[in-house]
């Protein structure tokens, strides 16, 4: 079981199955349209994950890129006329651009230092999207076109869902090949000690810039995807607990473990739903199961489970 | 705790009656109401009297009997407040939950994003927020029974006109509600020969705003004030105003017309003149006008059953819950389509708004009428015109 | 003139309110390098406990002590059940549980009190104070007072009392710190139960200006966070400066260049302060260990 999660065709495998199998429990388009938004999550929280878990930076500001990707096709194809796949190739060519700028500085910091910065990063792009009304329609936000390809539009939670599970198969792939890549491995080297792994000749922070740039152009097209599948965005989704939800995401699901990402960013987006019958107690509970998973399995719900299962079978054998 | 002994007491009550009802009306369908409103988050103290007083009373239109005998079932949906999550709730209401009608969104941004949903849908939606989006250009299936922020400053602009105030420092927070009721105020500022000088924003949290109002006091030839926001902002600036020693009048929104202003403001808000709905004075009406029982009605009950001081939000949803019933009424059935056709009949409805009668071109169906002007007089309303 | 000194003292009033919440993240980071993001939520929690008791008739001397009490057992609780299992755990675990926390007690605090926003009367009343055509309210002397007392009396605990010198200690040696018989347990106790009272007492001074709802934590924590990195982690005065850095940032930006933007002027401050001192303006070096 342990090697089945492990290996890298085997997770796939099993993770497309679950994403196969799981709409004959949807019985309407709500759970279809739950089920994309985790989609979408997951996606991101993969890409920020090789940021945290293997890089081992933190970003505060991940929400705000989410934002500039959505704005982007928003502005692109209902201002501009662009076609929609323009738009999002040219919010993730700019975002990219602005995360490599960004990066070196910021990433010489660390800890809290880094948190705060991102966080700055963030909150400046969140209060421009609020300003320039201009353009993004201010805090009340703006309406983006559904996604047409070539003809075919998406329309659908249904069609939705098929093309985020496959999207994220791909990104869960890409993932995967990066972490077992020569980058990967010199990025975890460098989480251990960067020192340590500079003295070995390894030029730690080229890879993190690399991790960073990458987590921000996937947050970015997730965004533009989220923009047209939504219809109608505001500055919101670029504020500051739009990044603590997915840092929270990434850490409850377990740091350095991309199926953890996916598995967190689910649970995350399903639980407001669950809870929403709870009125006023839904904070409490929702801030106490945050709490609680991080006390009793501090390295993330699959590491733990893992490691559960594994204790398991050591002893049986 | 309370809470949950009043859901068990209406649980109870239900359970009774329908176990009596059972007898001849064979469990017939029950009317059901959706509703997704700000119940946390910056606008919890809108979306939270919206949502008491939807559930006050379904609870007791349940306890006479539901409509045509017919149970009223009322699912609420908290979004925070954000649009994303509004849009999901919407979907969820009319998929999972089959509601034949939807009440709320308490902003406009949560009203925006699910008109998306409820237009493809076909789902009566009556908004609870200000916005003029909401209804402009006109949704087929969507209404609303706030004044827009238009009319606010509509009422406040003839005011200065009237007065001969013709200059006007404008300050609004940097959010949905006094952006949009900033931008509609600088549209229609010409109408009235109003010219606004200056132009200062705020951020909701706020602290200390003298350097905003420096500003303003520092502009030549203002003559007025005028603030758009809602929440804690418009006390800090009336505070604020004061500190500076501001002597031209201010004016505030509708945003602000309850009695949480006046107490978080404290002297500072004296003099201050803002439009406000019949709700807020229902005791200086006038004894014939039309409003005065409703509005001293909702507030006794209101101010009965949760001991605080009923809001305008508190009668948004109070309206559009009684829209939305005698629709039902009028409709015989809860079929959408006929349903929808009955609210845009709407007409003459005395509600704590005003006197709606909507039509195709008008999904909101109130005039400038319905506003009043008032002013603070020693920490209470005082009706000017 | 009279215009800069009217901003200058706007940024004091926001930037004393700020500097307040900053010192309790820096008392804290210092004992254990926890960044506490629930802070907000004690300074909420005081001003609420002071508000709602003074509306009920309670003197507002001693609904204080009662806020100050009622928010320090909840810092202690904090400790006890939330970071104490978890104090081995990756910076970035801890930093979701308390912000988990933060979740937590703000929607207590909703159930506990209500939705509304809460006023206290100024302490020495309403009558603002003229200096050369400037005018600044009493209570914002009070934040900045009350922000200096804090750091007189921090300063004279970690460096002139026993126990505040051995929570210094833990800080930069956990492990000797422990050898040499210091409870690394008790001083972290005793650091969220002193930051908790702090935040109260902040809540209590700020509440009069600011006024105080369930969420009034939000916005708090994330300056305070702010001034406290802007300022240097760990350093009380560097929390002081940085607040008061940002509160003066956003009044002269929302004076002399856009209202608008004044959040992100001060916001970019804190950016190229960082991108030069990556310690901020006081902090120590961090050392690294491979």
């Amino acid at each position: 079981m342990a090697k089945l999660m492990n290996a890298r065709s085997g997770g796939l495998a099993l993770l497309a199955l679950v994403m196969a199998v799981s709409p004959l429990g949807f019985t309407n388009a709500y759970y279809y349209d739950v089920a994309v938004g985790a989609l979408f999550n997951a996606m991101i929280c993969v890409g920020l994950n090789l940021l945290i878990g293997y890089g081992g930076q933190i970003s505060l500001g991940h929400g705000a890129f989410f934002a500039l990707g959505a704005y982007a096709s928003a502005i692109g194809t209902s201002r501009w006329g662009l076609p929609p796949l323009a738009a999002l190739g040219g919010g993730a060519v700019l975002v990219g651009l602005l995360a490599f700028v960004l990066a070196r500085p910021i990433l010489r910091l660390k800890g809290h230092y880094l948190a705060m910065a991102t966080l700055g990063i963030g909150m400046i792009i969140y209060i421009v999207l609020k300003t320039e009304a201009q353009w993004t329609g201010g805090p009340d936000g703006m309406g983006v076109d559904p996604l047409a390809l070539g003809g075919f539009v998406l329309a659908t939670d249904r069609h939705w869902y098929w093309l985020a599970a496959m999207l994220l198969l791909v990104v869960v792939w890409l993932a995967l090949n990066l972490v077992e890549s020569p980058v990967g491995r010199a990025l975890r080297a460098g989480h251990g000690a960067q020192i340590g792994a500079e003295v070995v000749g390894v030029d730690t922070s080229h890879y993190k810039v690399l991790m960073f740039v990458v987590s921000a152009v996937v947050a970015s097209m997730v965004g533009s995807l989220f923009a047209h599948k939504n219809g109608f965005i505001t500055p919101d989704i670029a504020g500051f607990h739009r990044s603590i939800e997915l840092v929270t995401m990434v850490v409850l699901g377990g740091m350095a473990s991309i199926y953890g990402s996916v598995l967190g960013a689910v649970l995350l987006t399903l639980l407001p739903q669950v809870l929403a019958g709870f009125d006023d107690y839904e904070a409490m509970i929702f801030g106490a199961i945050m709490m609680g998973t991080m006390i009793f399995l501090p390295k993330g719900l699959l590491p733990s489970l893992i490691t559960q299962i594994r204790k398991r079978a050591g002893g049986r054998s | 705790m309370r809470d949950l002994m009043r859901w068990g007491a209406a649980a109870f009550a239900a359970l009774g009656f329908a176990s009596l009802a059972s007898g001849n009306a064979l469990a017939a369908e029950p009317v059901r109401i959706g509703a997704f409103l700000a119940v946390t988050g910056p606008a919890s103290f809108l979306g939270e009297p919206e949502k008491k007083t939807l559930e006050m009373y379904v609870d007791r239109l349940n306890k006479q009997g539901g409509v045509q005998g017919r149970k009223i079932e009322l699912t609420v949906y908290d979004d925070g407040g954000a649009p994303d999550k509004a849009a999901t709730f919407a979907k969820r209401l009319i998929q999972s939950d089959n509601v034949d009608i939807i009440i709320g969104g308490t902003t406009t941004g949560t009203s925006m994003a699910a008109i998306k949903i409820v237009e493809p849908a076909g789902v009566p939606f009556i908004s609870l927020a200000g916005g003029i989006d909401i209804i402009e250009p006109v949704k087929k299936w969507v209404f609303k029974t706030p004044h827009t922020d238009r009319m606010a400053a509509e009422k406040v602009f003839a005011d200065l006109h009237k007065r001969g105030l013709t200059k006007v420092a404008l300050i609004s927070e940097n959010a949905g509600f006094g952006k949009s009721g900033h931008d509609q105020s600088l549209k229609v500022a010409g109408n009235y020969g109003i010219e606004i000088v200056a132009d200062e924003v705020y951020s909701p949290k706020d602290p200390d705003v003298t350097a905003q109002l420096t500003k303003i006091k520092n502009t030549p030839g203002v003559q007025a004030i005028f603030n758009f926001g809602f929440g804690q902002g418009p006390a800090i600036v009336t505070k604020n105003t004061k500190q500076l020693g501001i002597t031209q009048p201010l004016y505030q929104s509708h945003g602000v017309a309850s009695k949480d202003y006046i107490r978080l403001s404290g002297d500072a808000a004296d003099g201050v003149r803002l439009p406000a709905a019949g709700l807020v004075i229902a005791d200086q009406l006038a004894a014939t006008d039309p409003q005065k029982p409703v509005v001293s009605a909702f507030k006794a009950d209101y101010e009965t059953a949760f001991k605080s001081e009923v809001s305008t939000f508190a009668g948004h949803a109070y309206d559009g819950l009684q829209i939305a019933l005698s629709a039902i009424m009028r409709a015989g059935s809860s079929d959408k389509a006929k349903v929808r056709d009955e609210i845009e009949k709407t007409s003459g409805y005395v509600g704590t708004g005003g006197i709606v009668s909507m039509s195709p071109t008008d999904h909101m169906g109130l005039n400038l009428s319905a506003f009043h002007m008032v002013e603070i007089v020693k920490g209470d309303w005082k009706m000017v015109d | 003139m009279a215009e800069l000194l009217q901003y200058l003292f706007a940024g004091l009033t926001s930037g004393a309110i700020y500097a307040l919440a900053g010192l309790g993240f820096a008392i804290i980071y210092n004992a254990s390098h926890v960044i506490n993001f629930a802070q907000g939520e004690f300074i909420m929690i005081g001003g609420m406990t002071t508000a709602t008791l003074a509306a009920a008739g309670v003197p507002v001397p001693l609904a204080a002590l009662a806020a100050m009490a009622v928010t320090m057992l909840v810092g202690v609780a904090l400790e006890k059940f939330a970071i104490e299992p978890a104090r081995d755990s990756d910076v970035v675990t801890i930093i979701i549980i308390t912000i988990g926390a933060s979740i937590f007690l703000r929607g207590a605090a909703q159930v506990v009190w209500d939705k509304e926003f809460h006023a206290l009367a100024p302490f020495s009343g309403e009558t603002p104070i003229r200096v050369l055509g400037a005018t600044l309210m009493p209570q914002s002397l009070w934040v900045v007072g009350v922000a200096m007392a804090m750091i007189a009396g921090l300063w004279w605990f970690f460096n002139r009392t026993l126990f505040g010198k051995a929570m210094l200690a833990t800080s930069f040696n956990r492990l000797a710190a422990q050898l040499m018989g210091i409870g690394v347990k008790k001083v972290l106790l005793v650091s969220f139960a002193l930051s908790a009272a702090l935040g109260a007492v902040g809540g209590i001074v700020v509440t009069p200006i600011a006024f105080t709802n369930y969420e009034a934590g939000i916005m708090l924590g994330l300056k305070g966070f702010s001034a406290a990195v802007l300022g240097g982690l760990g350093n009380g005065m560097g929390a002081v400066v940085g607040g008061l850095i940002v509160g003066i940032a956003e009044a002269l930006g929302a004076g002399y260049v856009s209202s608008a933007y004044k959040d992100a002027i001060a916001f970019v401050i804190i950016l190229v302060v960082l991108f030069f001192m990556p310690n901020g303006l006081f902090g120590k070096k961090g050392v690294d260990r491979v």
